[in-house]
């Protein structure tokens, strides 16, 4: 079994303000399809989600604030999973929820053992 | 604390099984205290002698309770019988000392005594030093180095007194076997050279995530023994309890995690007679008689829960609570199995296992239909669990029988234990009686 991390994109515009319920039913679906790979015992690191704030840090010393709620599609989070192939954790991001919304995309990218 | 409703114990190490009562004689006094009293004195006795001398320390205890067996025998019960047995370990403590002069010269060294005089030698069998000591064996035998298998003999072994008989049948074993087992396990202690203490303060939290998992491993023994012994599964449970209420009791093992592993075994312990019926056979969950299940432990199991609430860590162990009280009540409401779907996501989330595996599908086809539960019950890739094919056998009855009974009988090819082969043969029965 090999690492792939699954980083997660999306224009925060697009998320819009949600109702309480909205935001209950989001992690619902959220833990609903973490749980599933985790009960496959795939799941190799249940993540983080990313603060929408930060700074970018560039050659000479130069360090802006983000603001990365203005790049259309920024990292909103990231988990690792477990697979045997790259098409097999491609298998694995079926039914993320965040795929429900137009712009968005999960990118897997195998780990490069040092 | 109230361990009433999962019995009143002890035995030494024979079999006999008793009652405690005011007006004990003997023959029940004596296996009473060697119950209460023998892990005490081994503890102290061990702490001062240092982890290598363990057998010294079990050997002195032992001798103690021969000779009150042979002597209250004769001379009837002293006033005192606990002080007399203190005193005599001591007694014999020192003797032992000034008897053999290489274990005397090694444990003056190790007590780092300015005088050879093994009469000045103190042993304090103060009550807060039998804690302390005890509290202190638990750290020393839940060392990450000691496989979990020898934890666990250890524990019952040092820590709960439990005979070699008891531990054997505790895991449908033999004598010789946890013998061997011991033995290894305390050489084990001796070569990596473990110390009777309190963790330091950046250590103690690792320290307490491998006592509690002990702890945690050993209700289970009892909890989900294949063994029949009812009494003695439910010694396991009350141990397993006894010592965690151990932790809670002390400022620096009073976490919330501790909190709420006693909140969990309290909740499951609450079932205890309520899942076999008279002839030993398991109750499944849907059928029990409710007005069996134990309220107080319930209510202690919600104490413990609140003490545990505290604090920004999510255990396993506040989660496997969380889902322990949604079990406490009977109504099948969508609330109680979508709380209980989403704590078996996060548990898994944070440690995978097969159970969890496999009872977050149950949940999940209690809270989302046997028809999306078959889709993910697919993924699970348990082929070889008994369990696994049970579960897709339910899931299955009611949608397609003939899948259904494939997957029953597969379990039944794969379950090694009696009372569940029965329990399947029904289920087959009832398909095929229906197609």
């Amino acid at each position: 079994m090999k690492d792939f991390i699954f980083l997660f994109r999306a224009d925060y515009k697009d998320l819009g303000q949600a109702s309480p319920e909205q935001m209950q039913a989001r992690t619902q679906k959220w833990m609903d399809w973490v749980g599933s790979i985790a009960a496959q015992n795939k799941l190799s690191s249940r993540g983080n989600r990313l603060n929408p704030a930060g700074k970018v840090v560039k050659k000479g010393n130069v360090v802006t604030d983000g603001p990365f709620t203005e790049i259309k599609e920024s990292v909103l989070g990231y988990i690792v999973v477990k697979a045997e192939t790259i098409d097999e954790a491609v298998e694995l991001s079926e039914g993320c929820p965040i795929l429900a919304s137009d712009g968005t995309s999960v990118e897997v990218r195998e780990f490069d053992v040092i | 604390m109230h361990f009433a409703a999962i019995g009143e114990r002890g035995c030494c190490g024979g079999r006999m099984r008793f009652a405690p009562t005011m007006f004990m004689e003997n023959q029940q006094l004596i296996p009473h205290l060697f119950r209460t009293e023998y892990r005490k004195i081994t503890a102290v006795l061990c702490k001062l002698f240092g982890i290598e001398h363990i057998e010294i320390a079990e050997d002195i205890a032992s001798d103690t309770f021969l000779a009150a067996s042979e002597l209250w025998g004769q001379k009837g019960l002293p006033e005192n019988p606990i002080a007399w047995l203190y005193t005599v370990a001591k007694n014999k403590a020192k003797n032992y000392l000034k008897r053999d002069s290489i274990f005397h010269e090694k444990i003056v060294g190790h007590l780092k005594l300015s005088s050879n005089e093994t009469q000045e030698i103190e042993v304090d069998l103060s009550s807060q030093n039998i804690t302390d000591s005890q509290l202190q064996m638990m750290f020393a035998i839940c060392h990450p180095a000691i496989s979990s298998e020898a934890q666990i003999g250890l524990a019952l072994r040092i820590l709960c007194g439990f005979g070699i008989e008891e531990i054997a049948d505790a895991f449908l074993t033999n004598k010789e076997n946890i013998n061997k087992r011991l033995f290894r396990a305390k050489e084990k202690l001796r070569s990596e050279n473990i110390s009777i203490e309190f963790p330091g303060a950046e250590e103690i939290d690792n320290r307490l995530e491998s006592v509690l998992r002990t702890l945690y491993l050993l209700f289970n023994e009892g909890y989900y023994s294949l063994s029949h012994q009812t009494i003695l599964r439910k010694d396991l449970c009350a141990e397993a309890m006894r010592l965690t209420h151990m932790l809670t009791e002390n400022k620096q093992t009073n976490t919330p995690s501790v909190n709420a592993l006693l909140a969990l075994m309290s909740f499951q312990a609450s079932r205890f007679d309520a899942r076999v019926d008279p002839q030993g056979e398991m109750i499944l969950y849907d059928d029990q008689d409710a007005s069996l299940w134990n309220a107080e432990l319930i209510a202690q199991g919600e104490h413990y829960m609140n003490l545990a609430s505290t604090g920004d860590k999510l255990s396993k162990y506040h989660l496997e609570a969380g889902i322990a009280f949604w079990h406490t009540l009977k109504t099948d409401c969508a609330e109680k199995w979508e709380s209980i779907l989403q704590l078996y996501n996060h548990l898994l989330s944070l440690e995978y296992s097969p159970v969890a595996a496999l009872n977050r599908t149950y949940a999940f086809s209690k809270a989302r239909g046997k028809e999306e539960a078959i889709v993910e019950a697919e993924k699970l890739g348990l082929n070889d669990h008994y369990l696994y094919q049970a579960l897709l056998g339910e899931l299955y009855s009611g949608i397609d029988s003939a899948k259904a009974i494939r997957h029953f009988k597969d379990a039944l090819g794969l379950c090694r234990s009696t009372t569940d082969h029965r329990l399947l043969e029904r289920k087959i029965g009832k398909l095929e009686s229906r197609i």
